[in-house]
């Protein structure tokens, strides 16, 4: 136990470490996210308002969801080797899969007597897709993102493997940090995880159309969704 | 051997291999084939032992918790922020604050793989339980079955889809988790992930990182298999 006291006092010496490491930590997860989500939303979403390609979209996450991070890693370091692109290429393979599969099934599944109603209306197709489809997609699109930002901060740790930097470079290296540097980083990741998977809870509700809130906020806890869900890293 | 100028990385002598592995080029066939019995056949083995005893255990854990759960509501919530946090703290982390307690052991890599498993399968035992219709229950009491014979009988059967769906995610997910904890037991398919960093060397990165994901989607596909011959009846909605 007294290692863990030695950790806090390594944090309190190491801040200005600790903040430096987050901030790589943070950029390589912010690169891998956006890269992530112009890949896969679009895709996603255009594919779910044709309703077409759904054996592929909801595959794709199940192989994804499949996949070992650190495999993915260390073929990418085969590959293409060591850097911080490539381990962000990694991330990539790692974050489109959950984002990808629930864009498409976010508006898949808009009630289509709203999208009658619209078209009814006179809006055009991208009308309809626009302000009725997107809108009432946005919480399980976001429930995907959540997913996949939790799980590519964590898996970023990783990263330190190969070279990507982070915080799992103090991590991986108790030979210069000791173990009380080990230690503190260890549960410095693990509180970023939890906040950031906290705030994007709180964020999704706030990016929930008012008229959906008391219906469903939040992921559907179904067979389905919990099969879908993405493994920890 | 003066093929080493210094400022060339030097390439450790992994055992053989010839002109490919001194050049590290991207995949020494001869190598992975020479080193499958003492380095990967080994690793691949070690790493099934390990998911399966973190599976198993987990699969105890979560069944019991998920059958409390079952008869007493309120228990509900509080395993599953417990488990939920275990679930959020990554991996690496995870191993590395369990050190200092149990050791660079076997057990502190089970206790980490079991913590992993645990939220997933609890949610989808609970959540087969909670799917069974209320007439089925009524029925099996109306034949005289008692509690514990209505639970081995009707329900659990009824739950075992999404019993099998949860037990897909755990799988994969120790198998993936399995292999960083190669960084505190020299065991798995993350062995020789680890050992190969120093130098690089690509053949030991794609030969045990395409080894863990075949074993990771072969894991997958087989549970698929199983869960269709488990539930029968679903083959009937799908179509």
């Amino acid at each position: 136990m007294r290692d863990f006291a030695d950790a806090f006092t390594f944090m309190a010496d190491n801040a200005q470490l600790l903040l430096d490491k987050t901030g790589e930590h943070l950029l390589l997860s912010g690169a891998a996210i956006v890269v992530s989500l112009v890949l896969a939303i679009p895709l996603g979403a255009w594919l779910g308002h044709l309703h077409r390609g759904s054996f592929a979209a909801i595959n794709i996450s199940n192989v994804g969801r499949a996949l070992p991070s650190l495999a993915v890693i260390a073929i990418g370091i085969g590959l293409l080797g060591l850097g911080f692109l490539n381990v962000m290429v990694a991330l990539v393979v790692l974050a489109v899969p959950p984002i990808l599969t629930n864009a498409y099934v976010a508006v898949d599944q808009v009630d289509r007597d709203a999208v009658e109603a619209a078209r009814g209306m006179g809006m055009t197709a991208l009308e309809v897709f626009r302000r009725v489809e997107l809108p009432l997609a946005v919480p399980l699109m976001f429930a995907g993102i959540r997913t996949a930002v939790v799980y590519v901060i964590a898996s970023a740790t990783l990263a330190a493997i190969a070279g990507g930097g982070g915080l799992g470079e103090i991590i991986v290296n108790q030979a210069s940090f000791g173990i009380a540097g080990v230690l503190a980083a260890a549960i410095w990741v693990g509180v970023l995880a939890i906040v950031a998977d906290v705030g994007f809870g709180a964020l999704q509700r706030a990016m929930t159309p008012r008229g959906l809130r008391r219906e469903k906020s939040g992921p559907v806890v179904g067979g389905a969704a919990i099969e879908s869900a993405t493994q920890p890293s | 051997m003066t093929r080493l100028a210094a400022t060339e990385p030097v390439i450790p002598d992994f055992g053989g291999g010839g002109e490919c592995v001194e050049r590290n080029r991207t995949f020494c066939w001869d190598w992975f084939s020479d080193h499958w019995g003492d380095i990967f056949g080994p690793a691949l083995l070690d790493h099934v032992v390990l998911t399966a005893i973190a599976v198993s255990i987990g699969f105890v854990i979560a069944l019991a918790a998920a059958l409390v759960a079952h008869r007493r509501g309120w228990f509900e919530t509080p395993f599953t922020i417990v488990a939920g946090i275990l679930y959020t703290i990554p991996s690496l982390a995870l191993f590395q604050l369990l050190v200092p307690i149990t050791g660079l052991t076997v057990t502190t890599a089970e206790i980490a793989l079991v913590s992993y498993t645990l939220l997933i399968l609890f949610r989808n035992i609970l959540t087969g339980l909670r799917g069974v219709p209320e007439e089925v229950r009524e029925a099996a009491r109306g034949m005289g079955l008692t509690e514990r014979q209505t639970l081995w009988r009707v329900e659990l059967p009824i739950a075992l889809p999404a019993v099998i769906a949860g037990l897909r995610v755990a799988v994969v997910t120790v198998i993936s988790l399995a292999t960083v904890a190669a960084l505190i037991i020299d065991q798995g398919l993350g062995a020789p992930i680890f050992n190969a960093i120093n130098s690089p060397f690509n053949t030991a990165f794609i030969a045990a990182g395409g080894l863990a994901v075949a074993l990771a989607l072969t894991a997958d596909g087989l549970l698929v298999l199983v869960q269709r011959l488990a539930s029968p009846w679903a083959a009937l909605d799908r179509g």
